[in-house]
């Protein structure tokens, strides 16, 4: 390897993230080479610096007792008094739902079991929860009720400057409601609305300027089950209280849907 | 399997609550505010909590940070005008690092004689408190919360080799940070 590629292996070098037989060569190197040493000892140098002088900084003592306060957590620092915790939202087995799923179903979806980092696709989740929750509580969940794709499609025509596709699926177990105007993202979406069972569903669909299709994931939030994808440049956000196997069976029609276009 | 709240109560304390001085470091260092840094940390810890499955074991401490950088960066777009001081395409600017390699590499400017002359706690704070944020972040999750590269690619969401040349080129901007704050006190 020549200085420019010995150069470039140096940050991993100091710290101790390359492979043993790089290791070596950047040690052979460095032992005939003046200019990487010296490079090496500045980069050393300053690290120790860091290392030494910069400020870590240690919560105030305070805020471990605010967290605690905040959560449903002992607020005695021993944390093993008797008092139970409160009761949050009901747990949610997805082991059993890990099982359940057909390993064609798996193979298709690319669904992640565990609860990911929240990014900004959480926050969504949040919204969406929120206007599953209120669509259901203001006793508002379509503005046009029908069972019927001829009247519901139609009726979003001027409304949104995107038409959604929109779906009779009784056939496959999920009826429709109906459907709505509502606000997410910062934007107008379509709100299709679907029954199975005594379980409502809402399906919300928004058209993304970047076209990149994305593989079905799985959110549970506030004791909600949620799904999300994107394809042929739609967005679409699936939520209910119903079972995440029955959700992700309506997520596989949709998208069977979607691709035959819509009707 | 399906954990009762308080198991969830439980190991939340015993496996997330014991990383509080990590993710307060990160949060102050990110937002450089006492009072910000407190209330993000909490925000963040509330939101931990919300999103906690109790599987996390081992990878607890960056799933925290990351959580405790996500939560920073969307409370810095909220609460401030620009979160970015200078946007960096290091895509661009990367490890072809001869052009900022000739300033540190002048006899007058060499980084160990720099930072001897700086061996001073203010000015390396002052330094590192100075670099973009997309660098200082990466800096400061390695140096000071020793972080491996992988952890460092979680917390932040990109992939290992941007944390290698984020470290290279955060280390070569500190170094002239140090070298300008030096002049001026000459
Ligand atoms: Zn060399």
């Amino acid at each position: 390897m020549d200085c420019k590629e010995i150069l470039a292996l140096l940050p991993a070098y100091v710290d101790q993230e390359l492979g043993v037989s790089e290791s070596i060569e950047v040690d052979n190197h460095v032992l005939g080479c003046l200019s990487c040493q010296n490079e090496l000892a500045s980069q050393n140098a300053l690290r120790g610096a860091l290392k030494k002088h910069a400020t870590y900084f240690k919560a105030p003592n305070h805020l471990e007792n605010h967290i605690r306060a905040a959560l449903p957590l002992d607020n005695a620092h021993s944390g093993r008094s008797g008092k139970p915790a409160l009761k949050w939202l009901g747990p949610f087995n997805w082991f059993s739902f890990g099982t359940a799923i057909t390993s064609v179903v798996a193979l298709t979806l690319s669904v992640s079991f565990y609860l990911a980092i929240p990014s900004p696709n959480d926050l969504l989740a949040e919204d969406v929860v929120s206007n599953h929750v209120r669509s259901l509580m203001v006793n508002h969940i379509a503005d046009v009720t029908s069972s019927d794709h001829h009247t519901v499609k139609p009726w979003f025509n001027g409304k949104l400057d995107f038409s959604p596709t929109v779906s009779d699926l009784t056939a496959q177990g999920f009826p429709l409601v109906g459907g709505r105007l509502d606000y997410l993202d910062h934007r107008s979406v379509a709100a299709l609305v679907y029954r199975h069972r005594q379980h409502l569903i809402n399906v919300y669909i928004w058209p993304v300027a970047n076209k990149q299709n994305i593989a079905v994931k799985t959110l549970s939030s506030q004791g909600y089950q949620l799904l999300h994808w994107a394809e042929g440049g739609m967005v679409y956000w699936v939520v209910s209280d119903l079972n995440p196997r029955e959700l992700l069976f309506l997520a596989l029609i949709l998208q069977a849907q979607g691709s035959q276009g819509s009707s | 399997m399906a954990a009762t709240e308080a198991m969830k109560a439980r190991r939340f304390e015993e496996i997330v609550l014991p990383h509080l001085n990590m993710a307060y470091n990160l949060a102050r260092w990110l937002s450089r505010s006492d009072q910000d840094a407190q209330d993000i940390v909490q925000e963040a810890y509330l939101r931990a909590y919300k999103f906690f499955d109790g599987c996390h074991g081992e990878d607890a401490r960056a799933w925290l940070l990351a959580i405790v950088r996500n939560t920073t960066y969307t409370w810095l777009q909220q609460n401030r005008e620009h979160v970015k001081n200078t946007p960096f395409d290091e895509e661009v600017h990367g490890l072809d690092s001869e052009g900022s390699a000739t300033l540190i590499n002048q006899a007058d400017n060499n980084p160990e004689a720099i930072l001897a002359r700086n061996d001073d706690k203010r000015q390396i704070n002052q330094s590192l408190e100075q670099l973009p944020l997309e660098f200082r972040e990466i800096l400061v999750l390695r140096e000071l919360e020793n972080l491996s590269y992988k952890e460092i690619a979680i917390v932040a969401g990109i992939p290992i080799g941007t944390v290698m040349s984020r470290l290279a080129r955060g280390r070569k901007m500190l170094l002239e940070y140090l070298a300008r704050i030096n002049e001026g006190v000459k």
